[in-house]
């Protein structure tokens, strides 16, 4: 069924056809529309999960932890202040190795207070644990949230499904509603690995899942379930990508972790993620018309880090541009530094440009696209790690100010 | 009326097996057993960070039946209320209805830092047994002042002559307020009355409260052979009442002793060696005007 809705339906829509058992979520603009809908759901019988109404984003994830040890499918979503409360809970989810799946729409983290658009807020807790997926579109939103439940359960890891504050949250798009029969054939019943009665963290042997439960902790245990949560990341790509392939089975469509957009032949690659993928499309498509050699990398996993395929993607290109929403004070793009991290090993140096853009509402347009990629045609690698685009103010204050590279 | 003595079967079943590593004097283990003892074993407890986690688990677990151990679930310092929510909630989903969901949770992590989520899971009348084991101080951290530190108390954070200058938070009432099915005190020194009221709370559905005063050998500072010593004072001096509240309103005073001075509670206890006879004269006016709020509120509960 095609419908038109907004991201935050679609990921209500999303969370609904998953059948989860427990679904609390707090309200927080500009997510509170995937709260109302769930209630609505509920209220209309097609939710057959219980719905709680909890008291904040702490209780809220403290609520799926208890339901998610009892052994049920979760569900909750958040965004930004609700995020950075739930804080302690994200790394116990991971810790416990609880299958919790979270929509979380992107809003910049106050203060100063702002209601809009940024991920710097998920991208903040980027280690924590959870598995993490930036969302193009409504379409991609509403089969994330649905293709996560299968990753992860199938690791036993939390993932949070990110999609842009207003952009994707209130853009209402032409939306294909999976049809419930088959997503059941392709998300059949959560099956705990543990009888009821019980809780999953009680198994502390967490890694191994035959061993009898031990009657002493031991710090050996704390040391090992560490290694053991690295090396479980190792596993999240593969099952990313099954889940990928079998959705598009029975689907027909798919969303790689990384894809390449003309990047073919690309001297010059732009890479984003999020709502601002689909403006670098259509410029690239300008860019492509006027013999421009450039070329997109759409980065929809950010945890854990493709660091293969961001490699294969970008390795050998001539330069690199990131176009970003979202900042760390002193240290620039977040995605910026992790492409970085990937490209450290690489025999000859790519250089880099970190693009910072369109927070705080700003939009990030197709003309501050171009004026991007254009900028890292034509001129030399910068040494700052962040090019401000769009920057609202002009102004040419003190000595960092002059240094700085800002694109208005 | 005096309910107290009523019998209760002995039960010989011990669910809490040392050794374990609480200090020795410390009340806690007692309220455990107890709590244990009138539950039965078809329970998964939890508990978040405090002296509970740690005398649960480190180094051994200790909350067992028989060989097995009784399964636990631990949470964030201040979520416990919400974990067992939520934890409820799912054992029932997969059929299992009869699991008793417990959280045994200190006085910080129920007065303080857990204290939204507590009252919201009371709000919501959610279908689980609360246990604060009330030590009035966090115990282990290494005993600092918490909202349920009675006024004038030394804690490691509330030093003579800037002891604590704030009354006892009054969660009784705090919580009789939320109107939830059952509220019950108890302390160590009654255990008959601690498990009557844990085998009353047992069979109630919805949610369920329990204080039990559990003295702290290095906060309170007493000798440890005074433990359940410390723990009958408390109630002899009518600081800590021995009471049930049903729905919110019904009150029964379980216990009306004579009333015997402070200062007999005070004496074999440290941390309020620094009060001076003014101060032990107003702390008694305290507890006095407590005990005829409590009578005047449970004879007009009792009316309707
Ligand atoms: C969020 C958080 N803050 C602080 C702590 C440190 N901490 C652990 S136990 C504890 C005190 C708990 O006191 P209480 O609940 O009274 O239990 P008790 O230790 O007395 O048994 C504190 C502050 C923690 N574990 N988590």
């Amino acid at each position: 069924m095609n419908k038109v809705i907004t991201g935050n339906e679609a990921a209500a829509y999303g969370a609904l056809l998953s059948r989860p058992a427990v679904v609390c979520a707090y309200p927080i603009t500009p997510q509170s529309r995937v709260v109302e809908l769930m209630a609505e759901f509920h209220s209309q019988g097609l939710l057959k999960g219980k719905f709680i109404n909890v008291e904040s984003e702490m209780d809220a994830i403290g609520y799926v932890i208890g339901a998610s040890s009892g052994g049920v499918r979760v569900f909750t979503a958040t965004g930004s202040q609700g995020l950075a409360w739930m804080h302690e809970g994200l790394h116990w989810a991971a810790g416990a190795r609880l299958p919790i799946v979270m929509v979380n729409v992107n809003r910049p983290i106050a203060a100063p207070w702002n209601l809009t658009s940024d991920q710097s807020d998920s991208l903040s807790q980027r280690d924590t644990g959870w598995m993490q997926f930036y969302c193009e579109n409504n379409q991609e939103v509403i089969d994330t949230v649905i293709q996560t439940y299968r990753v992860s359960e199938s690791i036993g890891l939390p993932a949070m499904v990110c999609l842009d504050g207003v952009y994707l949250s209130y853009v209402a798009e032409s939306t294909e509603i999976p049809d419930q029969a088959m997503v059941d054939r392709y998300l059949p019943p959560y099956e705990p690995d543990f009888p009821a009665g019980k809780v999953t963290a009680n198994r502390y042997k967490l890694w191994d899942k035959s061993a009898p439960e031990p009657d002493s902790y031991s710090t050996d245990e704390f040391f090992e379930s560490r290694y053991v949560l690295h090396k479980l990341q190792s596993q999240c790509l593969d099952a990313v990508l099954r889940a990928n392939d079998e959705y598009k089975e029975i689907f027909g469509r798919a969303y790689l972790p990384v894809e390449e957009y003309k990047a073919d032949d690309a001297d010059v690659v732009v890479v984003c993620s999020g709502s601002a993928v689909g403006t670098c499309r259509h410029v690239i498509n300008i860019l492509r018309e006027q013999g421009h050699k450039v070329g997109l990398v759409k980065l929809k996993m950010f945890r854990p880090f493709p660091k293969e395929l961001v490699r294969k993607a970008l390795a050998g290109r001539k330069k690199v541009a990131v176009i970003e929403r979202d900042m760390i004070p002193g240290q620039g793009g977040v995605f910026c530094q992790e492409i970085k991290w990937a490209l450290s090993a690489e025999q000859r140096a790519v250089p880099v440009y970190g693009f910072v853009s369109g927070l705080g509402g700003h939009d990030i347009t197709a003309k501050l696209v171009e004026k991007a990629i254009l900028f890292t045609l034509q001129e030399e690698p910068p040494e700052q790690d962040v090019i401000w685009l769009g920057l609202p103010e002009k102004r040419e204050s003190d000595e960092y100010d002059k240094r700085s590279i800002k694109i208005y | 009326m005096n309910t107290i003595n009523a019998p209760l079967k002995y039960i010989n079943e011990e669910y809490v097996q040392p050794p374990h590593t609480a200090c020795p004097g410390c009340g806690m283990p007692l309220a455990m057993r107890g709590l244990l003892k009138a539950l039965g074993s078809k329970v998964i407890l939890v508990i978040p960070p405090g002296c509970g986690s740690i005398i649960g688990s480190y180094p051994k677990r200790i909350f067992r039946d028989k060989g097995e151990n009784i399964p636990v679930l631990s949470t964030p310092l201040g979520s416990a209320a919400i974990c067992a929510g939520g934890l409820k909630t799912a054992l029932v989903i997969r059929g299992d209805t009869e699991t008793e969901v417990v959280a045994c949770v200190g006085d910080g992590g129920t007065y303080d830092i857990g204290f939204g989520g507590l009252s919201a899971i009371a709000e919501r009348n959610e279908d689980i047994i609360y246990v604060c084991y009330d030590n009035e101080l966090y115990g282990n951290t290494g005993a600092q002042r918490s909202s349920a530190t009675p006024w004038g108390a030394r804690t490691v954070t509330t030093i003579p002559p800037v002891a604590k200058m704030e009354n006892k938070k009054d969660i009784i009432s705090i919580m009789a307020a939320h109107g939830i099915p059952y509220l019950a005190t108890a302390t160590i020194a009654y255990p008959d009355d601690l498990m009557r009221k844990v085998r009353k709370a047992k069979d109630i559905t919805g949610f369920r409260f329990l204080l039990i005063l559990t003295p702290c050998v290095t906060g309170w500072l007493y000798r440890s052979e005074f433990t359940v010593e410390a723990s009958r004072l408390a109630v002899e001096t009518r600081i800590f009442p021995l009471l049930e509240i049903e729905n919110g309103t019904h009150i029964t005073i379980n216990k009306q002793p004579e009333g015997i001075p402070v200062e007999e509670y005070f004496k074999i206890q440290g941390r309020y060696r620094h009060l001076t006879s003014e101060e032990i004269a107003e702390f008694q006016g305290k507890v006095d005007e407590g005990w005829k709020r409590l009578q005047w509120s449970a004879s007009y509960g009792n009316q309707a």
